[in-house]
């Protein structure tokens, strides 16, 4: 085990993945001599050289469209978008493009690709620089959609998704890149489609992505100290594939679903999964279905405003406890 | 019309006339692309192909003096008025005619329609129904050229109205700073959909005249012309392979018919329609071929040849059932399923 902040396991997979098959390329704004904004890809430069860590013009359609264009000749590339509200000037070249693709011709080809980004709030960036928009990439046929929460996933769920034969939106939440956990030595993969369970409890289930693991954990171990309730811990970190079976083993146990959310509310994945229970598991259930999001607002920048629109541990400790009521 | 300057122009200037074999490969290709898409438009009038469809009938000298001058293993990407580009990398016409009337023996087995077209064994790379997207992804599957080595060149066909848009100017500044082995290609057929193209330009040229703004050489050719077209995809498709960089070139052309199945292209002057008639590149080059003493039964033999192929192509589509309904959802992933849970 070696102690890694997440974003020096964004580099670690990277290299990797680049040092097992020449096929892979990266290519993104400041990626390469700067080492990335929030110096996530320091070091693949010097270590793979200018025609496989590639610095690009700000030019995001050019960059995800010649992502796509190299995934459908041979290569394997990693692509950056900077900041995950860029999509929104890409978002033909995504939905339109990479995820239609393979279906509209039958299966021709396939497109081995991921695309990077910082998404998600907590760094006081304002609303165009902070939103979590990885439900707005599960809405699309065709695209993977992978959310880490701590520095091991980071490095074993980018690798897989590197080898990943689909494409793979992969979203890196910005407010975690500083925290840091014990990754394995070694090669390090994870398997897309798992969701982990990361405390075991039998009075409520609490399904979490990204940033918002931690701060259900914060809640659970809260739940557990002052309220004597046993929350089990569910950290979702692939939307599509999304792991049903791990979700639902643990409602068919606990009898009672809480999502937590980093989108803003309408649409958000845990909008998905609560249906899904709703539908599949209505009979085991004993309460209401409760998520907690974001509200229906754009980010605000001040720390204070940012701090009260993000779901928080003791938000979700105190939507617990209604349910509880 | 020609006011080439720079390599490109000199190449084309000094190019001088094809070799005879490839001169009836021209004749044949802008012969075969004819017949195909006319009898796509007899089957719509029938109602045997639904949905939309746009013909570039006027415009085969393009199609065809790229498709004569590409390499077999070259990329090429082009738009949702794609039959011809698709055609001419041999691709099966009655595979392509399936395709436009939802038959299981469709090249997409009825999963794309006629604005997406791909047959990616014969480097037919795709036809891209949103104006513009496809230039950048022309740029990766030429920097994947160029990172493997391959020798390979992307060609990308576009319309006019593209060099509108963002994705126009992204993937031409991208081309150029990588120096990647691509050709753009514009056809400059005067209308943006309806509208003329010189009303919402504002260059005369709509690509030739935005090239030095990439440090790209302003070519301008008579896209009738397919001795011209043939000359200038050499030179660019020369100059990209030997590591001279990408290239945007600006043939002009025009659609006998309107944009789409549904515009009867009533905007355009009755003058212009017929003085372009008077310009169409196959009736042109078939009076050169004789006029340069080429013998009128190896024509006839090529038109008869034509004739026969979209006959067979047609009935053999006719006799094709619908797609088997399981198809609709599989391939949406890489292993043939579309699975989201598990």
């Amino acid at each position: 085990m070696a102690l890694l902040s997440y974003r020096e396991a964004v580099s670690a997979a990277i290299a990797q993945e680049m040092r097992r098959d020449e096929l892979v390329v990266f290519l993104g704004e400041d990626i390469a001599a700067a080492g990335g904004v929030f110096k996530t890809t320091e070091g693949l430069l010097d270590e793979f050289g200018p025609m496989r860590v590639r610095d690009t013009p700000i030019s995001e359609q050019a960059i995800v469209g010649a992502t796509m264009g190299a995934a459908m000749t041979g290569l394997r590339p990693i692509a950056e978008i900077m900041f995950s509200d860029f999509f929104a000037v890409c978002w033909d070249l995504v939905v339109n493009q990479i995820a239609k693709t393979r279906f509209m011709t039958d299966g021709q080809c396939s497109f081995p690709l991921v695309i990077r980004c910082a998404n998600g709030g907590g760094a006081r960036f304002g609303a165009q620089h902070s939103q979590s928009v990885e439900n707005w990439a599960m809405a699309v046929p065709g695209l993977k959609v992978v959310a880490p929460s701590c520095a091991a996933d980071v490095k074993g769920l980018l690798a897989a998704a590197i080898r990943d034969p689909d494409p793979v939106l992969f979203f890196e939440q910005k407010s975690l890149y500083g925290t840091k956990d014990d990754v394995p030595d070694g090669e390090h993969v994870v398997p897309l489609g798992n969701a982990r369970v990361l405390r075991e409890g039998s009075d409520v289930t609490i399904v979490a992505l990204a940033a918002m693991v931690p701060r259900a954990m914060k809640a659970a171990q809260t739940l557990q100290d002052e309220h004597s309730i046993a929350a089990e811990v569910i950290d979702v970190r692939s939307l599509v594939p999304l792991d049903t079976t791990t979700i639902f083993t643990s409602v068919s146990k606990t009898a009672r679903l809480v999502t937590v959310e980093e989108n803003p509310r309408l649409c958000g994945w845990g909008a998905e999964v609560s249906s899904l229970v709703a539908e599949e598991l209505f009979w085991d259930l004993e309460g209401p279905i409760v998520r907690v999001t974001t509200p229906h607002v754009p980010l605000p920048s001040a720390d204070a405003l940012e701090d009260a629109v993000l779901p928080s541990a003791d938000r979700i400790v105190a939507s617990v406890l209604q349910l509880a009521d | 019309m020609d006011d080439t300057t720079g390599q490109l122009a000199a190449a084309v200037e000094n190019a001088g006339t094809p070799d005879a074999e490839t001169r009836l490969e021209l004749y044949r290709l802008m012969q075969s692309c004819r017949v195909m898409e006319q009898r796509a438009y007899d089957l719509f009038m029938q109602n045997l192909i639904k949905g939309t469809s746009h013909l570039a009938l006027g415009q085969e000298a393009v199609a065809a003096g790229f498709g004569a001058a590409m390499r077999d293993d070259d990329y090429s990407f082009c738009t949702y008025r794609g039959h011809n580009h698709t055609l001419v990398r041999g691709v099966s016409m009655t595979a392509i005619l399936g395709e436009l009337m939802g038959r299981e023996c469709g090249l997409l087995s009825g999963k794309g329609g006629s604005m997406h077209l791909m047959d990616i064994d014969k480097g037919a790379m795709g036809s891209y129904a949103i104006i513009g997207a496809h230039m950048p992804v022309a740029a990766g599957a030429a920097w994947s050229a160029q990172y493997r080595k391959s020798g390979q060149v992307a060609v990308c066909f576009f319309g006019d109205g593209t060099t509108n848009i963002g994705a126009f100017h992204e993937s031409l500044n991208f081309a150029k700073i990588w120096e990647l082995p691509v050709v753009y290609v514009c056809e400059n057929n005067l209308y943006m959909e309806y509208t003329p193209i010189a009303q919402v330009t504002a260059v005369a040229n709509p690509a030739a005249d935005r090239a030095s703004a990439y440090g790209l050489e302003p070519v301008v050719i008579d896209g009738n012309d397919a001795d011209l077209v043939y000359a200038v995809a050499s030179a660019a498709l020369e100059q990209a392979r030997s590591g001279g960089g990408p290239s945007l070139i600006e043939v002009q052309t025009y659609r006998h018919g309107g944009h789409s199945r549904a515009d009867p292209g009533k905007y355009r002057p009755d003058e212009e329609v017929a003085a372009w008639m008077e310009r169409d590149p196959i009736t042109i080059y078939r009076a050169r071929l004789l006029a340069d003493g080429v013998d009128e039964s190896s024509i006839a033999e090529i038109e008869a040849e034509q004739a026969a192929r979209v006959d067979k192509a047609e009935q053999m589509a006719r006799n094709s059932g619908p797609p088997p309904l399981e198809i609709a959802d599989t391939d949406l992933w890489a292993d043939g399923s579309s699975a989201w849970r598990c």
